[in-house]
Parts: structure tokens; C-alpha cells; sequence
């Protein structure tokens, strides 16, 4: 593992931005140099995604994060055995990352989750529609800025449809 | 090692006879797609040549719930995710939660987890096995498996006063000690339940019809299983032998034996043996829980440092000052209710690997909580197992995929 992430500083060094050792080995990346990467960690060894997410650090209070999104990728080497845990920032006004479908089949589904819940656009992806919400559902649930009650009047228009038809 | 999918016959189309594909709706209020679960199939003939899995209809927005509760809160949401298993899913969020405060269990409370834990894998399968049977056509082995399911659900009635949303763990141990009472019934079950597992294998395993419906159907090679995110029972089918219970250890598998069942093929056939097979090892792993639980006896099920059921909201350091007049009051700074930081814990739970991913930002409430279920990602390799196959195959493969829509949604 030591070996592995001496060479991901070698090869990656303008890239790298991090590296964190809290309860997991983590690499924290810039968008940039970011396919790159996660090409070279498929050719260690990290066969199974285990998950990919994304978070909001909108106000977050404890420390000042460098860009409010994050995208965060948990790896596992089926061989060595071991995890480890890639994040990205993501910039708001920017808000798009690379997609690694290619790399793993599986994340075809959570990277249209991604975007369903926090916008984040995956460029590269084959098929990047809304997957949990309705097509035509507006925002993003998952960021913080939005509510957990949407006020009456910015209510899904569906719902406004059925909640008047039942009233009659 | 394994033989491609069925070739799609007849492909080339003249343009004088062109047909348009034919599209089929099946679901969301389909019986045999366990739940709300919708597809839209692109027909050619009866075979099957492209699958769109529509899901969202049970989506209860369980991940942005639980960044407005309380950590132990969240555990009540969590037993609705996966229903059948729901013991699982509250271990899940405890590991991941004491991780982040930096508990540790007691051994106790470790082994009790851990005889739940396979309880809710034995019933869980055994309600995959009446299903997925029922799917398939074979109605008696319904019966038989909900019968012995019954009595599981009646042993957590016992433990806990629930019989599906359980609720039983929480931060730092188990709500509740086993009684001599359940015990005894666990001891008996035990016991019992080997010879059932062969009664429902006479009834199935060499049928004709339960050959013909499951061998050489969706056929996952290893690495396209990997590649597919594919874990739990669907991969050690195709023969790897990922169990996190054994390559991660929680609770107390690291000091329980059992083996790793694997099929070859990975074909359904192969997922349904795995599956057998691993209900026998559960029930060995009960049985050498309940032995060492006597070594265990009266002692503590809840980590001394566990924290209180509510958290408070603000937590000010304890810097007492004398007052003239109201006695002491707390004037120090505020300081970080639970610890700020970030943990990742997985588990084996019985459809494949759950994990929860959780940040703190030391209020008592969690900024974001990541669920990874194994039922959405199952659910999103249906397209890649189904092409080539007949409609009748489609439900084989749901079943064969034991997939919760509760669990998918979340």
C-alpha cells in the first residue's frame, strides 16, 4: 500500500492535492489529472468500486473546503485486499466531472444518481438522465440549499395535478 | 470459463419486412418484480434485445432524512431500507457511527449482532428461495419456506418486540440481552433447520423443470461481475470468493469458523446453490455464537461510552464557574458535540455488500450519510444479464438477483 501511494505521489505529484490518513488511505485529486489516475489505480489492481457519491459542503463549519462539491470514490483491490478512497473537489459554477464508466461498468448508475441529487454533469457518460426522481423534477434534492419540505407553491406540478383532481 | 450469451438470431432485418421493435411495460405492479420495480423492454419476437430499468418509485429520500435526525435516529430509517433483513441494515449505520466516534463493543454485544445478523440472512434467503421458486412455478416450496420463516420472525419477536422493522442495535452494543428463553429456541432451531434445507433441496434441486428454468441462464463471467459491481451471493456464483465477513471482519466473525461457498458457472443454478450453502453456514455460525455466548454471561451489551439515545445540541466545555447567586454555570466555548471527521464501513449483509458512508461536522447530526445498497446496483446490471434472453428468463433473473426495492430506492 506504502509502495503504492510513493508512486501515485511520483507519477501524480501536480495533481495530487492531498494525501489524508483519518480512518482510510485517501488521495484528495484535482479534476485534472483525474482519469489519469483512476486509470492507473484499475491497472494496480482496484477492480471493485465499491461506491461513488457526492457531497454538498455548503457552510460546512469545521474547515473551509476549497470548492463546495466533492465527489468521493471508495476502491477496493480484490487482491491486496485493501481500500482506499479518492476524492475530487468540484467547483459550483463549473460543475461537471469526469465519467469512469469505462472503467467500471457499475458506475453507470451511480454517476446518474450523482446527478440526479446534486446536478454534478458526468462528461462521457453514455446515458446521464435523472434516475430516482421524476424526468421532469426541478433542483437537486440532495444539496443543502434545498429544502425538506418544498413550499406549496414550487410543489412537483404532478403532484399539483393529482392533489386538485382529488379535491373535486 | 463460461459461454457467451445466446446470440440474437436473425438480426438481419431486410427493409422491405422492417418491424419496428416492439416495446413491453413490465411493471411497477408486476408480482414478480418483487416491489415497484418497472422495465421497459425492447422486444424482438420474445427475446429480449434491449432492458431499461426504471426505479425512483419507492425512493423515500432516506439519505436526505437523515441529515435532519439524530445519529440514533437514522437507525430507525435504516430498517426500512432492506425490510426483509432490516438487523443488517442497523448494524450497518452502528459500525459506520462507531467508527466515527471511536467506540468499541463489547464482546457480548458483538456476538448477539452477529447471531442476528445471520438470523436475518437465514430469513432473508429463505424468503429469496420462496419467491424466486414461486416466480419460477413451483408453488410448494412457498409453503415450506414461510413456514420456517415463521418461526425466525417469532424468535425476533422474542429478542426485540418486532417481527421486520427491528430497530435491535444501536451505538455501542444491542438494546436488548437474550433471554434463556430464546436461547433454547435458537438452540432448537439449530438443530432443526439442517434437514429442512435438504427438504426444500428434494424438492427443487433435481426437478426437470427447475434445471431447465435455471441452468445456463444469465451466465456472469468473474470478471464481468467485478466490472458490474456485483457483489454478495450473485458474485461468489460466478466464483469469486469476496465475502467481507471473511477479507473485512465485523463483530465477531473474525472468531467464528465457516467457509465461503462458490459457484462455477455463475449461471442461476450456481446462485441458487451459493445460496443453500450458505444458509448451512449461517446456521453453524449460530451455533458456535450461542456457545460462546455462555462464556459472555452477564456481562455488559452496551459500551460504557456509548452516547445517549438523544445527542444534545450544543455541548459547552465543562469549565464551571462559581455564581453568586445561580450556583454554578458553564461558561467555557462550544465544543464538538460528536467527533468531526469521516468513516466507511461495509458489511456482508445477505443480498451483498452494504456500506455507509458518513461525515460529521461535530453537531448531532450527520452532514451527509451515504447508504450504498446492494439492490440498486444489482438492479442496474439487469440490461447486461438479460440481453439475448426470453421474457420468461427476465423473471428467473430478478429473482436470482434478490433484489429489495426498498433497498434499491432507498
Amino acid at each position: 500500500m506504502k509502495e503504492m501511494l510513493e508512486k501515485v505521489k511520483e507519477k501524480f505529484n501536480k495533481f495530487v492535492l492531498a494525501f489524508e490518513n483519518r480512518d482510510l488511505p485517501c488521495i484528495v485529486v484535482k479534476r485534472e489529472g483525474f482519469l489519469e489516475l483512476m486509470k492507473f489505480l484499475k491497472e494496480e489492481g482496484f477492480n471493485h468500486l465499491i461506491d461513488l457519491c457526492g457531497v454538498d459542503y455548503l457552510n460546512y463549519k469545521p474547515e473551509k473546503k476549497p470548492e463546495r462539491f466533492e465527489v468521493v470514490y471508495h476502491l477496493f483491490n480484490m487482491n491486496t485486499k485493501v481500500l482506499l478512497r479518492v476524492k475530487v473537489p468540484i467547483p459550483e459554477e463549473d460543475c461537471w466531472q469526469y465519467s469512469v464508466v469505462t472503467l467500471w461498468k457499475t458506475a453507470n448508475w451511480f454517476e446518474r444518481e450523482c446527478f440526479d441529487m446534486f446536478g454534478i454533469k458526468f462528461k462521457g457518460h453514455p446515458d446521464l438522465r435523472r434516475l430516482l426522481m421524476p424526468e421532469d423534477w426541478e433542483g437537486y434534492p440532495l444539496r443543502k440549499d434545498y429544502p425538506l419540505e418544498l413550499p406549496e407553491e414550487q410543489e412537483w406540478k404532478v403532484y399539483k395535478e393529482l392533489k386538485a383532481r382529488g379535491s373535486k | 470459463m463460461s459461454t457467451p450469451l445466446i446470440e440474437i438470431t436473425s438480426k438481419e432485418v431486410s427493409i422491405n419486412n422492417y418491424e419496428e421493435p416492439f416495446y413491453l411495460n413490465l411493471g411497477p405492479q408486476h408480482p414478480s418484480t418483487h416491489g415497484v420495480l418497472r422495465l421497459v423492454l425492447e422486444l424482438e419476437g420474445e427475446t429480449i434485445i434491449g432492458c431499461d430499468p426504471r426505479i425512483g418509485y419507492l425512493h423515500r429520500g432516506v439519505e436526505k432524512l437523515a441529515e435532519t435526525l439524530n445519529y440514533n435516529q437514522t437507525i430507525v430509517l435504516s430498517d426500512r431500507l432492506d425490510y426483509i433483513a432490516s438487523v443488517a441494515n442497523n448494524v450497518v449505520f452502528c459500525l459506520a457511527f462507531e467508527k466515527l466516534f471511536g467506540i468499541e463493543v463489547p464482546r457480548r454485544a458483538k456476538l448477539l449482532r452477529t447471531i442476528v445478523g445471520e438470523m436475518a440472512r437465514i430469513s432473508s434467503h429463505l424468503l429469496w428461495l420462496a419467491t424466486h421458486a414461486l416466480d419460477i412455478g413451483a408453488m410448494s416450496v412457498f409453503l415450506y419456506c414461510f413456514r420456517d420463516r415463521e418461526r425466525l420472525l417469532n424468535i425476533f419477536e422474542k429478542i426485540c418486540g418486532a417481527r421486520l422493522t427491528h430497530s435491535y442495535v444501536r451505538i455501542g452494543g444491542v438494546r436488548l440481552d437474550f433471554t434463556q428463553e430464546i436461547i433454547e429456541d435458537l438452540y432448537q432451531f439449530t438443530e432443526e433447520f439442517p434437514q429442512l434445507i435438504t427438504e426444500y433441496e428434494t424438492l427443487i434441486d433435481v426437478n426437470r423443470i427447475w434445471l431447465e428454468r435455471t441452468k445456463e441462464i444469465a451466465i456472469v463471467s468473474a470478471e464481468t461481475a467485478i466490472n458490474l459491481g456485483l457483489t454478495g451471493p450473485v458474485l461468489r456464483g460466478s466464483g469469486v470468493a469476496y465475502d467481507i465477513r471473511k477479507v473485512r471482519p465485523y463483530d465477531a466473525y473474525s472468531e467464528v469458523e465457516f467457509e465461503v461457498p462458490v459457484g462455477e458457472r455463475g449461471d442461476t443454478y450456481d446462485r441458487y446453490k451459493v445460496r443453500m450453502r450458505e444458509m448451512r453456514q449461517s446456521n453453524w455460525i449460530i451455533k458456535q455464537c450461542l456457545d460462546k455466548l455462555k462464556e459472555t454471561e452477564g456481562e455488559s451489551i452496551l459500551a460504557e461510552d456509548a452516547p445517549d439515545l438523544l445527542l444534545p445540541e450544543r455541548v459547552r466545555e465543562p469549565e464551571p464557574k462559581p455564581h453568586p447567586k445561580k450556583g454554578f454555570v458553564f461558561t467555557g466555548k462550544e465544543v464538538p458535540v460528536v467527533p468531526v471527521g469521516e468513516a466507511f464501513a461495509s458489511i456482508e449483509s445477505p443480498k451483498g455488500e452494504l456500506a455507509v458512508y458518513v461525515i460529521s461536522d461535530g453537531t448531532n447530526k450527520p452532514w451527509r450519510l451515504r447508504i450504498r445498497t446492494p439492490s440498486f446496483v444489482h438492479i442496474s446490471a439487469i440490461p447486461e444479464l438479460i440481453r439475448g434472453h426470453m421474457i420468461a428468463d427476465l423473471i428467473a433473473v430478478i429473482g436470482t438477483l434478490d433484489i429489495v426495492l426498498g433497498d434499491c430506492d432507498r
